[in-house]
């Protein structure tokens, strides 16, 4: 059963400082989002634009987000989160602090099994991969409880990270686990989409759904635009196209147009942070996608 | 398509690598050693490449066991072990710090193309003569000081290198970032004796760009190394650096700062003709006027950004710079001889006797102001050769 996704997803980028054209327009925004408050009222002014679905980080401030539509169930009904994990950041500075395992460590639940016998060197044995990863997914999931997600990703850094290792059956877990306690549909954000498309298709994964950017200058295309379009032609996948305007390098309407013409992709994820973008994007992909 | 936009095509597509795919009996055997976090980026980013076979070392049993049990490379858990017994043409050495110099040694002396992450060697005497060795010897060798392949940097050196911006008379070379933020336990990166300190992790990097820009400083002075949390090694770092020509520098590096979400990097330089303000997103130059030698530059203010200043590559995990200078070693190593473009190990060296100028330097003054140190954590310590 495939869910029925929006063609337009509100992103989280444009809240917690990350521009990938200037760092000092990045730091403006983080200034003008510090308060949760201010994050709130773009999400209401895109949920009143009709746009639906929530693709966002586990950054801990998404948490905040997550209490606030929580506890207004009238107010956000139908509004639907892509949560999107691990948050890389947090995993990284806590491999600097404390090494590899000790990494892992920090993110089990106090009193766990897992950490128990990790700390015990018993996991030593069993090296249980596939559990020590569910229990990492749910302490990601747990700010998400009681909402509605239906997708859940795996964050591009981690997949990409993966891919690159040739950790495969990684991606196996991940959909395993994503399906069978959530009920959700997993996907996986990438830099790198048609190898990502090959290995997952190894792993018996049918028809994926992968975010990748997807613009018409190439911009973070790797492994060549050619190959992304050639992925996108022969199918098997629905893509999500992220970095459709390359951080700015292309004008609105016709990166819209460019990206509407390409087979195969189902939705398009945006960052916008006021009420006029979201509504002039809304329009171009209703006049380009519909 | 129109023509405008097929050219803007064919411009990003002249610059991107192709993902030649190289028969597997014909693929570099290159190791990597060491799966810290800069390690295991290396090792999916070699393991990713096309004409590459990874192989990969740690001490580590329980990660190295794991991934054995997932993965299909080979790994070991003993340098020594493994250069006795595997066929290797390359090596990226991404240990601590304190290890680079013995292990690079070692492997030059095997015959092999050596990758090094950054720092290069803790004393800067011992970093030349492993240049010679491996110049000695034919033999690839590079450091991975991966700024000098971030677009906008690279910008930078063009820039300098046409004489656009006149007589440069003032450099600000900054880096920011988030590592320490409290006094805690620490991994290696916090001690000094291990090549830990935001000198070695940080500061290494601006001012690896400035060697890039101007070459050797000529004279060192007002360097204070500041402990802000941790309690045997510096958080902070300034100093002022003079070069030829009559180029002052000022190092302004922190470790310390909570409001930077990742660690990121500026230079902003005066000259006599403009200025110029970078970072890793964006160029942006002032040109008092024109000048010849830099014909895409106007009057005024001028603004090139990331986007028109990467070039794709064949993977991507976290940054273009990662994986193009790994292409690079790569490419230079396939090449039998010869060397990367930038980050030679007799680049580096010229950085590790900067900061030996700046740690000099700053033993001349008071001592920096230190916060009563926490009592000091034993950090564990890793044996790269005991199991040999």
């Amino acid at each position: 059963m495939e869910i029925e996704m929006d063609r337009l997803l509100l992103g989280d980028n444009q809240f917690f400082g990350i521009n990938h054209m200037s760092e000092e327009r990045a730091r403006t925004q983080a200034m003008r989002f510090r308060d949760t408050a201010a994050i709130m009222k773009v999400i209401d002014a895109a949920y009143d634009e009709g746009i639906r679905t929530f693709m966002c980080t586990t950054h801990e401030r998404v948490a905040e987000i997550c209490d606030t539509v929580r506890s207004m169930p009238d107010r956000y009904a139908g509004l639907q989160f892509y949560p999107c994990m691990p948050y890389a950041h947090k995993y990284a500075n806590a491999v600097t602090d404390h090494g590899m395992l000790g990494a892992v460590m920090q993110f089990m639940p106090e009193g766990g099994m897992l950490k128990t016998m990790l700390s015990g060197g018993k996991a030593l044995a069993t090296k249980d991969v596939q559990g020590i990863a569910r229990i990492l997914i749910d302490a990601e999931m747990k700010m998400f409880e009681g909402l509605s997600t239906p997708v859940i990703f795996m964050q591009n850094v981690f997949t990409d990270l993966l891919l690159g290792m040739g950790f495969a059956e990684a991606f196996r877990i991940f959909h395993d686990h994503v399906i069978e306690k959530y009920d959700a549909e997993p996907g996986y954000i990438t830099m790198n989409m048609p190898a990502l498309f090959k290995v997952l298709r190894d792993q018996g994964i049918e028809n994926p759904i992968i975010c990748a950017n997807i613009n018409k200058i190439g911009f973070r295309m790797c492994g060549g635009q050619e190959a992304y379009l050639d992925t996108l032609r022969a199918g098997g996948l629905r893509a999500i196209a992220m970095s459709v305007y390359a951080s700015g390098a292309i004008p609105a309407d016709e990166a819209i147009q460019w990206v509407s013409n390409l087979p195969n992709i189902r939705s398009i994820v945006f960052g916008a942070s006021s009420r006029t973008n979201i509504r002039s994007t809304r329009d171009l992909v209703g006049r380009y996608m519909s | 398509m129109s023509t405008d936009q097929a050219s803007h095509l064919g411009k990003r597509d002249a610059s991107r690598r192709g993902a030649t795919t190289v028969p597997p009996t014909d693929r570099l055997r290159i190791a990597v050693v060491g799966l810290g976090k800069m390690g295991l980026s290396h090792f999916a980013l070699i393991n990713a490449h096309p004409e590459v076979r990874a192989i990969a070392c740690d001490t580590s049993g329980y990660l190295t066991d794991l991934l054995d049990k997932y993965l299909p490379t080979t790994f070991y858990n003993s340098f020594g072990k493994m250069l006795a017994e595997e066929r290797l043409d390359a090596v990226v050495i991404a240990t601590p710090n304190r290890f680079h110099a013995p292990m690079v040694r070692e492997a030059l002396e095997h015959g092999l193309h050596v990758f090094c992450e950054k720092p290069f060697c803790l004393d800067w005497r011992e970093s030349e003569a492993l240049a010679e060795l491996a110049e000695r010897k034919g033999l690839v060798n590079q450091v991975g000081y991966h700024y000098r392949h971030v677009g906008a940097f690279m910008e930078v050196k063009h820039i300098v290198g046409s004489g656009a911006l006149g007589r440069i008379t003032h450099v600000m070379a900054e880096a920011y970032g988030p590592v320490v933020l409290q006094p805690k336990r620490q991994t290696w990166r916090g001690q000094k004796e291990e090549g830990g300190g935001c000198l070695y992790d940080y500061a290494a990097h601006p001012i690896n760009l400035l060697n890039w820009y101007f070459g050797k400083p000529v004279l060192v002075s007002g360097s204070v190394l500041t402990s802000v949390y941790s309690d045997s090694t510096e958080d902070e770092v300034f100093s002022t650096l003079g070069f030829e020509g009559g180029t002052c520098a000022q190092v302004s590096v922190s470790w310390s700062d909570e409001s930077q979400r990742k660690m990121t990097t500026k230079i902003s330089m005066i000259g006599t003709n403009g200025r110029l303000n970078v970072d890793r997103q964006e160029c942006q130059v002032y040109l008092r006027k024109p000048v010849a030698e830099l014909p895409e530059y106007d009057k005024g203010w001028n603004v090139r950004y990331t986007t028109e200043l990467s070039r794709d590559p064949w993977f991507y995990i976290r940054g273009e710079e990662y994986s193009n200078q790994l292409d690079d070693f790569v490419k230079a190593v396939r090449a039998g001889a010869g060397q990367p473009n930038k980050n030679d190990f007799r680049s580096a060296a010229l950085t590790d006797q900067s900061i030996a100028m700046i740690l000099d330097d700053s033993a001349d003054l008071a001592p920096s102001p230190v916060i009563a140190p926490s009592p000091g954590l034993p950090v564990r310590k890793r044996s790269w050769f005991s199991r040999t």
